[in-house]
């Protein structure tokens, strides 16, 4: 094998009009390398619309606090006395300092190790040694940032940093109910977020993820490898003969409806690819939680397969969640859902999620591969665009009004940059 | 502390035994490699620490002996595009100590460096490893062999290879 050599990134043409780059079914590949367009990027869109962050059940006690973060930024979220949920800039207002160095823990207060200025956890500047050098400050003012808006929704906190803007709910819109139906696969109605995570980091855009994750088209080809020696199921799911179809909420927010091919099987938890008997207390509990007839329905038909804008991926039994960390540089942070009261379903979740995901997983180690080689092409030259019309002649609306296709078809990518496009063009 | 001739036979069947298993590793001998492994062999590199509960929290790898036959399989498809091409490996294993040797197991532990070159780039990855390594017939077989990366805590490029 020769050394593959470094191909330098070359900016695009200053200041293109986004039409010029985003066309109904083609974009350019400047839109993956250019450092300007990051830069853009940033502002227009991680540092204004809602991200998600993290769970509450990380923070599970008065106190508690985990290091998260909102595209390249680290933010600390807190959980205060009260029990309020915080999301701070981890810089300390006087030098820059950052003032947590680990990773999770309970502290009621940061202090940072420079000067000694410490912090209550809910960002407020409690005291600073030696004040007298301080006369006539206002310390009201000398707080550790705040991202500005934080709401959560069953669960799942995520923060903006734009003061005015869509609330939360406006954002989600119908990825609200896939939200929904991922706590119904718990008998308690609660995901939680306890197993840590895998840091998975890539050389590629983060839009090559994103577009990744609702591409119904590449696991036939990409996870052949795996579908051919483990008896999962899902290969089928994404054959051209598959009845689950693709869609777009709008928003940016995609999913791979998969609900068909399982109500197709007609078998309770074939979409974890095992059978109820294999799982008798979780599937007892579901019984006595929703009653038979639903229980057997939400065990049908699974839990999602959302791509949340810009970087929350449900994905039926893990999440994921996208940090851009430079114009070719992204981590994946991924983990194992666990439902409330299901410890059965539970440890299988992180058993199968640590066989698929993470650096060495038999599936992720391969989609790296090809956001990987991707993100080395679209630095070269002719075409210069990259295609996005796969199923283009047959998308249509369903009985909601969102836009659907076959679920290999790209209307997912092409939803992502109908947003995408719209974020980029707001003033 | 001066080793008895049984020790340090001992201690040098233990290191050959992790050389060889290091160039199968290095070379992608993957049929021999599984060869190694007893049958309930446990596989295991940990993430965000060394003593994390595996069974709790996940892990980069944390393969049982079915699992590992399924890594070498998937390898055999020809289309593990993370190996495809393979990684261009070598790994210079050393520190190696006996931490105990109950006559039917041994317990050893060694620091490996691995240099990897692979499409994306070159990699260094370096960690502390320990064996359980069984004796059977005339030689060893390993039961376990945890591998604790030095830089777990951080975000990693993906680790296709057989680490």
């Amino acid at each position: 094998m020769e050394h593959c050599p470094t191909i330098p990134i070359v900016p695009a043409a200053p200041a293109p009009s986004w039409d010029q780059l985003i066309r109904p079914d083609h974009v350019h590949g400047s839109l993956y390398t250019d450092p300007a367009i990051y830069q853009q990027e940033l502002g227009k869109i991680w540092f204004r619309t809602w991200v998600y962050v993290g769970h509450e059940s990380e923070v599970p006690k008065a106190n508690d606090y985990v290091m998260k973060s909102i595209g390249p930024e680290p933010v600390i979220m807190t959980r205060d006395k009260s029990g309020a949920i915080h999301l701070l800039h981890n810089r300390c207002p006087h030098r820059g300092n950052r003032v947590c160095m680990t990773e999770q823990g309970n502290a009621r207060s940061f202090t940072c190790p420079y000067h000694g200025w410490t912090f209550s956890n809910d960002g407020d500047l409690k005291g600073y040694p030696f004040p007298s050098g301080y006369e006539g400050v206002d310390r009201r003012e000398l707080g550790l940032g705040r991202v500005a808006r934080v709401a959560s929704y069953r669960g799942f906190v995520f923060g903006s940093m734009a003061e005015e803007g869509p609330s939360l709910e406006e954002h989600l819109g119908p990825a609200m109910r896939a939200i929904d139906a991922l706590c119904e696969t718990s008998p308690e109605g609660e995901v939680e977020i306890t197993a840590g995570f895998l840091k998975h980091q890539v050389k590629a855009n983060w839009k090559f993820l994103v577009e990744n994750e609702t591409d119904g088209y590449h696991p036939s080809f990409v996870h052949a490898s795996i579908f051919e020696v483990a008896q999962s199921g899902i290969g089928s799911l994404y054959s051209a003969e598959s009845t689950a179809v693709s869609r777009d909420f709008g928003n940016g927010h995609t999913e791979n409806d998969l609900r068909p091919e399982f109500r197709k099987r007609d078998v309770p938890l074939s979409w974890f690819g095992t059978t109820a008997d294999k799982l008798p207390d979780y599937v007892g509990k579901m019984n006595a939680a929703y009653g038979e007839e639903k229980a057997r329905t939400i065990m049908i038909d699974g839990t999602p397969h959302i791509m949340i804008f810009p970087n929350l991926f449900i994905a039926e039994i893990q999440i994921f969640v996208i940090q851009p960390l430079s114009v070719n540089e992204t981590v994946q942070h991924v983990t194992a859902l666990q439902f409330k009261g299901a410890p059965d379903l539970n440890r299988r979740m992180r058993q199968q999620t640590m066989g698929s995901v993470g650096p060495a997983g038999f599936l992720l180690a391969d989609d790296a591969e090809m956001y990987e080689r991707t993100q080395m092409g679209v630095q070269m030259r002719n075409p210069e665009w990259l295609y996005l019309g796969r199923g283009k002649h047959r998308e249509h609306r369903d009985e909601d009004g969102f836009l659907i296709g076959d679920n290999t078809d790209e209307v997912p990518s092409r939803g992502i940059w109908r947003h995408y496009k719209s974020m980029m063009e707001a003033a | 502390m001066t080793m008895t001739p049984e020790q340090r036979a001992a201690l040098e069947d233990v290191t050959q035994f992790i050389y060889r298993e290091a160039r199968l590793q290095d070379e992608h001998q993957y049929d021999d490699w599984e060869s190694l492994w007893t049958d309930d062999g446990v596989y295991w590199v940990p993430a965000n620490g060394d003593d994390i509960d595996p069974e709790q929290k996940m892990s980069i790898l944390y393969d049982n002996r079915s699992r590992i036959a399924l890594r070498i399989r998937q390898y055999h498809t020809g289309k593990r595009f993370s190996q495809t091409p393979q990684s261009r490996l070598r790994r210079l294993v050393s520190n190696v100590e006996i931490l105990s040797d109950d006559g039917q197991e041994v317990r050893a532990a060694a620091n490996a460096l691995v240099f990897e070159s692979q499409t994306r780039g070159d990699t260094l990855w370096a960690s502390r490893n320990e064996y359980v390594l069984r004796r059977q017939g005339d030689g060893f077989r390993m039961a376990s062999k945890k591998v604790m990366l030095v830089n777990n805590q951080k975000a990693l490029y993906s680790m296709a290879f057989l680490i």
